[in-house]
């Protein structure tokens, strides 16, 4: 439940003005994994006054995500990640409401939630996740936010659907089984996961409040490991399985793949 | 006065190698080969780093469709793939899509 704009004043006046904090007041972003990516993301939304989020995790707390899932505490293991998160992000911000959805994305739920939300940040670690979650949100027409991690290496972009390049402009089809390294192989860094994560919020408050440049037809790819940074131009793909011309994918598909830890 | 062949051997161009593929190069983020085309700079990568051209193309030779390959920035894709003309000092930035989170 929404707490009126008086209540919360105090906390969210320093450096945005009465409308801009009813803009985010309103706001429904939607969490998407609330793991290395969404944790630091979800609580940074929920402390900027976004008014509503919304988390779909479907994994419980496990010792291995402590390091970088940052919402989560050791005496929460074992519990699910859903209930935790909100949880905890309505105890430190009693004024958001949270809307969890304890289950794993499918074709057939992302249908049900994705339509409710203005913004969504995707924060699942799989590659499969990542297509399914750009090819719900495309369809739904719904803008997100894209990022992947490799240990000192993160990438992200913006997408608005039928308007900026998609994730499948880019990467048309998901590499097969072993062929992107997994989590567990490559290692994610707790603090890089989280760097990015934040530029994720960052995008989508970017989006709510209307300010500022987008993400978009571009990809942001930071090194860590070498201090590096770049951005490279892409554009919407006529040829896209999924937004282009004459696209082949209609409906979003299953995909299926292992989970991070 | 080189001849024009002597020139197109010593087009050098760096090459940004990703996280992920970097157990080719020993660790190095960024490495320096020689070729006229991306075509060429890839097969002068397997010559340096064995292995790596696998990981970048398919058993029909094109770039894998989860990899791009960008020369300054732009995407060979949107310009003649393989055949993609490079020049002395170009910048060559491979970026794979990445999974975790």
């Amino acid at each position: 439940m929404a707490v009126p704009i008086d209540k919360i004043r105090g906390r969210f006046e320093r450096g945005i003005g009465p409308e801009e904090r009813e803009r985010l007041r309103r706001a429904r972003i939607l969490i998407v994994g609330v793991g290395g990516l969404g944790s630091p993301a979800a609580l940074q939304l929920a402390s900027a006054g976004v008014g509503t989020l919304g988390l779909v995790d479907f994994d419980a707390v496990e010792i291995s995500n402590l390091h970088r899932q940052i919402i989560y505490r050791t005496p929460d293991l074992g519990r699910p990640k859903a209930a935790v998160a909100a949880e905890r992000l309505m105890t430190t911000y009693p004024e958001v409401s949270v809307e969890s959805f304890q289950e794993r994305l499918s074709p057939a739920n992302l249908l049900q939630i994705f339509p409710r939300f203005d913004f969504i940040i995707d924060g699942t670690d799989r590659i499969a996740a990542k297509y399914l979650v750009n090819d719900g949100a495309v369809l739904c027409g719904v803008p997100y936010s894209h990022a992947g991690v490799s240990g000192f290496y993160g990438q992200t972009m913006t997408v608005l659907p039928r308007r900026s390049a998609c994730f499948r402009c880019l990467f048309p089809v998901p590499p097969p089984e072993g062929e992107v390294p997994s989590c567990q192989e490559a290692g994610i860094i707790g603090a890089l996961a989280g760097s990015i994560g934040l530029l994720q919020a960052l995008e989508a408050l970017k989006y709510i409040l209307r300010i500022g440049t987008l993400l978009t037809n571009r990809l942001f790819i930071f090194d860590a490991w070498v201090w590096q940074w770049r951005t490279v131009q892409l554009s919407p793909d006529r040829q896209c399985p999924l937004c282009g011309e004459q696209p082949n994918i209609r409906q979003v598909a299953s995909i299926e793949n292992e989970d991070c830890g | 006065m080189m001849d024009l062949a002597e020139r197109t051997a010593r087009m050098t161009v760096r090459v940004c190698v990703p996280t992920p593929l970097r157990r080719f190069t020993a660790g190095a983020e960024e490495v320096t080969v020689n070729g006229e085309t991306i075509g060429r700079v890839v097969e002068d990568l397997e010559l340096k780093f064995p292995g790596l051209k696998e990981r970048l193309c398919d058993e029909g030779g094109r770039v894998r469709r989860f990899i791009n390959i960008y020369v300054n920035g732009d995407d060979i894709r949107f310009l003649s793939n393989l055949e993609t003309p490079v020049k002395d000092g170009d910048e060559v930035a491979i970026v794979p899509a990445i999974g975790g989170g």
